[in-house]
């Protein structure tokens, strides 16, 4: 049986998805700055997919720039931020240590270049409180930057608290919602959030696009110089076929968030309640506030790497950490962020389900992963010191 | 990253896998803390290694290397094992990525400590700069 259990990584597309993309790949090839018939046939379809995004934000059409990505769009809206607060001598940025690094890598060159970042603990239960946020706010602060939801544990941040609070004291706000976009009811202007980045890949839209929305006022800083595209803010001439694919997905997602996180709760809680009873494992994150579909633990005296070779032997797609960091041997800083200590961060699992997984999937990962934490341990030396009572339990 | 087939065929079906009870020597290198422990296991009779069996906690590399490694010195001489070079296991497995290279060091590594072991355990003299002491691994900033 394959089993895809890895849609936090990426999600396949939906037929929605797919049929919206082949069908503008054939039909309108027009470049939209084009003023003939094709061009502004391609204009329009443009219009329609910035509407419909915008409308299942709760912001204007002219608030969306379409993007390569959610790594593009936390890069711009973290680097305009900045320049907006530099103007102002304002050097001083809030975030968490468990962000994405495409969050965090940009935050980095910014303290090269001057910027001082205050890195909120996010606790063990990896979950920041709005007073963290308002204690941590300062004369020079120019922005908050915190996701909406975690990628590796999926806990979910009281975004619309730190939002009001950030608005009530004047400071930019930027979430990563990368996430939560397409599974989480999001209205930015509620939630008093400036800036937002969004990916299409993460809700069954394609890869290679997403979005940045940016409130009226906030004046970007470009990545990419060239044409007049995107209100100028971001050149190049757009993609369409991926762009309404995307409006395409995030409607379809937008329109099924309850049912579709009510059916994908009851199997991610079969996980956490099955696996649970597995001697020494412990889970990443709280329980209660956390993304419906994600699962994530570790288990005492093995290494997620061979656990994930082992489970795809079986037919199951998980990840250990995030796909991200795989290429490097560093346990996940997001594990090491809510305090695990390093051997036990080695040996962590995520199962990301979405509505396409299945009862008779869950069965199958239920029997697997048991069996292969039990191989491991059975070859790994450091689970026979513990058994054999020579080291101390670190996961009771 | 992608593992050659024979790192995946050791992986799958490692070599060895267990402990040997009252072993003549044993050597257990790594840290939990980088992520991989290897422990090797040695059966030694007239200075001939008569059965070799590694735990290893670590990566699929990590597994396969030892597996790799118990293989290559089973039924060798001990003075033989002692040649066994990372590149060597790393070229049997028709090589590893360059980011999972130690793992092949640790396997050299474990091998030479249960050989020590066997010596000092058996009063036998060597030359002490033959082996690795735990300096000697660079590959994590712990």
């Amino acid at each position: 049986m394959k089993v895809y259990a890895d849609n936090a990584a990426t999600t396949p597309m939906s037929k929605t998805a797919i049929n919206e993309m082949l069908y503008h790949v054939e039909n309108t090839y027009g470049n939209p700055s084009s003023l003939h018939a094709a061009g502004q046939q391609a204009a329009m379809a443009l219009l329609k997919a910035r509407q419909t995004i915008a409308e299942y934000l709760g912001c204007e059409p002219k608030e969306i720039i379409f993007t390569s990505g959610g790594s593009e769009a936390d890069n711009q809206a973290i680097i305009s931020a900045a320049k907006l607060g530099e103007r102002k001598k304002k050097k001083h940025i809030i975030s968490t240590a468990f962000e994405h690094h495409a969050v965090l890598h940009t935050l980095k060159r910014l303290e090269k270049e001057g910027f001082e970042v205050t890195y909120l603990d996010v606790h063990e239960n990896g979950l920041i409180s709005a007073e963290q946020v308002e204690k941590a706010i300062r004369p020079d602060t120019c922005l908050v930057t915190i996701m909406y939801a975690n990628n590796e544990i999926g806990t979910i941040q009281p975004i619309g608290e730190i939002g009001a609070i950030c608005k009530e004291k004047k400071v930019l706000f930027h979430t990563d919602a990368v996430q939560a976009a397409g599974h989480l009811h999001i209205n930015v202007r509620e939630q008093n959030i400036d800036l937002m980045s969004i990916s299409a890949h993460k809700f069954h839209g394609p890869k290679g696009v997403g979005a940045l929305y940016a409130r009226k006022g906030v004046i970007l800083t470009n990545l990419i110089e060239g044409g007049a595209q995107e209100r100028g803010k971001r050149a190049g001439t757009e993609n369409i076929p991926a762009i309404m694919s995307m409006a395409a997905a995030f409607k379809e997602a937008c329109d099924n968030i309850d049912e579709n996180a009510e059916k994908v709760l009851k199997m991610r809680n079969r996980l956490i309640d099955g696996l649970s009873e597995i001697p020494h494992s412990i889970l990443n994150g709280d329980r209660e506030k956390r993304l419906a579909g994600n699962f994530s633990m570790c288990f005492e005296g093995i290494e997620g790497e061979s656990m994930l070779l082992y489970l795809d032997m079986e037919g199951v797609c998980a990840s250990s950490g995030s796909a991200c960091t795989s290429g490097s041997l560093d346990p996940s800083h997001v594990l090491l962020a809510i305090g695990r200590p390093h051997e036990i961060a080695h040996g962590s699992l995520r199962l990301s389900l979405s509505e396409y997984n299945t009862d008779e999937e869950i069965d199958h990962i239920l029997k697997a992963v048991p069996e292969v934490v039990n191989r491991l341990r059975n070859m790994s030396p450091v689970w026979r010191d513990l058994k054999e009572g020579r080291k101390e339990y670190v996961i009771q | 990253m992608l593992y050659s087939e024979k790192v995946m065929d050791h992986f799958r079906n490692p070599r060895n896998v267990g402990i040997i009870e009252n072993a003549d020597g044993v050597g257990e290198v790594g840290n939990a803390k980088c992520g991989d422990i290897m422990k090797i296991y040695l059966k030694i009779e007239e200075d001939v290694i008569t059965d070799v069996k590694f735990e290893t906690f670590g990566c699929g590399s990590a597994i396969a290397s030892s597996s790799m490694a118990t293989e290559m010195i089973m039924g060798k001489p001990v003075s033989e094992a002692l040649t066994l070079s990372n590149k060597a296991v790393a070229e049997a497995l028709d090589g590893l990525p360059p980011v999972k290279m130690h793992c092949s060091v640790l396997a050299e590594e474990a091998v030479k400590v249960a050989v020590r072991d066997y010596y000092d355990k058996n009063g036998i003299e060597y030359d002490a700069s033959l082996f690795p002491n735990c300096e000697s691994c660079d590959h994590c900033s712990l």
